[in-house]
């Protein structure tokens, strides 16, 4: 949910349910890296509820789209950490298996 | 310590004049920097966490992208991300590893811990029902126990409950029943569940739990009378779970069968039925996948000066786990070295005493390295947790997305 004024749509709230920290504040990790941010931060306004508010004001462009590009940023990001990931296990688990085959061999 | 460094000490009353002069004197000896590259001292802050013996200092990270925009520093990662990041594997078990995670901004980093922990789905014990219980164990605290088993069964295979109903696609279905018999035949051989021969109280493990591939066997009461031809049970199960390709090689029981549930004197008896859900760590501990996910920053352990002989000595038998080592420099001389410095725990024992040691030793942490552990609690591979950890940021980050439109 989006909370902001018509008139100037480069600053609002966005208030998020069900979310907490963990995505709060690695989004807000992705709006920092973005240069047309101008102001973002998080709060979780009470430890009960379940929903997060996230600030955004930038330097023009609406908050909305800036939101956006931090969620697909951090989308990239995520999806090069996970082939990145699996590509170190597969080499950890070949080189292991070429280690133990020479330990075979040897014995 | 203190007469080591004579020029800090003794031209200085207070701690005050001493580190302006010392400012003073760091920044007439900076060379100019060219433009577009930080000054090794601003690069320092932004790299490291300095460890000083009262408290680390720089212990920030700087994420707005323009922090350095005067120096002519872009300081948004996301573009040499891809090129920067990287991942070692410096272990890998049927359990647990160990990863190193470099290029990555804590909160990012953080963020999988976090979802490692409480986010990435399991299943679990829900629901006990008790249909005999004369251990001494008090029901509650029976399917408390039970709840904390952890069932290997590969939770993407399975769905979350809704509205109540069990059937075969969201529960996994046990049954308990042990007992122990009266003294009667206190000789003879070895009986199922005894420790000893001869023994008289059993213990009931985790691997008496029996999966009920069929569902639940515990009529429901109300439709006792009923002369329908199925009584109705507490499940609803379509199909028999074995007959699943998925299953039918590869039975669901508990991670380890040597798990005490609870011990049973002659003439106790527990019979009862465990209903596994799926679920996430927030709701409850006992769907956590890891037990538990955690990192650390690289540690660097620098010699600013050389330390020699008995001083040397003296480093390597301070610290605890073993940093430092000792080289032989000629002459009967000897010099310190560092050996290990992953090792290092941020004890700061090496520079607790006084200022000497701080000036000639310096611990840092690297800020965007991390040492990874997960260990699982053996429902799933480590490494494949961690990618369903990376899935469900990524579905995270499409939820918001979708929540905007
Ligand atoms: S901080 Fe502790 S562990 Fe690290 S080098 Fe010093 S004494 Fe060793």
């Amino acid at each position: 949910m989006e909370l902001g004024s018509f008139s100037d749509p480069s600053q609002s709230t966005f208030s998020l349910i069900d979310e907490d920290h963990t995505f709060a504040n690695a989004i807000r990790f992705t709006l920092n890296q973005d240069p047309r941010t101008k102001f973002c931060g998080y709060s979780i306004p009470h430890p009960s509820d379940n929903r997060v508010n996230i600030r955004i004001q930038t330097t023009g462009d609406p908050a909305k789209d800036v939101f956006k590009d931090a969620c697909q940023n951090l989308m990239v990001m995520c999806q090069h950490v996970n082939r990145t990931f699996d590509k170190a296990v597969v080499d950890f688990k070949m080189s292991k298996s070429v280690d133990g085959m020479d330990i075979e061999s040897n014995s | 310590m203190s007469s080591d460094n004579e020029d800090t000490t003794s031209s200085s009353e207070s701690e005050q004049s001493d580190s302006g002069r010392d400012t003073l004197e760091f920044i007439e000896k900076l060379s100019d920097v060219p433009m577009g590259k930080l000054p090794t001292h601003v690069d320092f802050q932004r790299t490291r966490v300095d460890c000083r013996a009262d408290a680390p200092v720089h212990t920030d990270t700087f994420q707005y992208s323009g922090a350095y925009a005067s120096m002519g520093v872009d300081n948004s990662l996301l573009d040499n991300f891809s090129n920067n990041f990287r991942v070692e594997v410096i272990r890998l078990e049927k359990d647990e590893m160990e990863f190193d995670m470099i290029g990555i901004d804590p909160a990012i980093a953080n963020a999988f811990r976090r979802i490692l922990i409480a986010e990435v789905p399991t299943m679990a014990i829900e629901k006990v029902l008790i249909a005999n219980n004369t251990s001494v164990i008090q029901d509650e605290v029976l399917s408390h126990r039970l709840g904390l088993i952890p069932i290997k069964a590969d939770p993407r295979l399975f769905a979350f409950t809704e509205n109540d109903t069990a059937n075969e696609t969201n529960t996994i279905v046990f049954g308990l029943k042990v007992s122990c018999e009266k003294q009667a035949k206190r000789k003879g051989p070895k009986r199922e569940g005894q420790e000893q021969e001869g023994q008289t109280r059993i213990t009931v493990k985790s691997k008496d739990l029996v999966w009920l591939p069929n569902g639940s066997k515990f009529t429901l009461d109300s439709e006792g009378s009923n002369s329908s031809s199925k009584s109705k049970t507490y499940t609803s199960f379509s199909c028999s779970q074995d007959s699943l390709p998925e299953f039918s090689s590869n039975p669901i029981g508990p991670t380890d069968g040597d798990i005490t549930i609870a011990r049973l004197g002659p003439g106790q008896e527990i019979e009862l039925e465990a209903h596994a859900v799926k679920g996430i760590g927030k709701t409850h501990a006992k769907w956590s996948p890891v037990a538990p996910a955690w990192y650390r920053m690289l540690p660097e352990v620098i010699l600013l000066k050389d330390i020699e002989d008995q001083m040397a000595e003296k480093l390597v038998a301070t610290c605890p786990v073993k940093v430092f080592d000792i080289e032989d420099i000629g002459n009967g001389k000897k010099r310190a070295t560092v050996a290990r410095p992953r090792k290092c725990t941020l004890c700061r024992e090496c520079i607790r005493e006084g200022k000497g040691w701080e000036d000639s030793l310096s611990l840092r942490r690297v800020k965007d390295h991390f040492i990874f552990t997960i260990e699982s609690t053996g429902v799933l591979p480590p490494e494949v947790l961690f990618t369903e950890a990376v899935k469900i940021l990524l579905d995270k980050c499409d939820r918001a997305i979708n929540d905007l439109c």
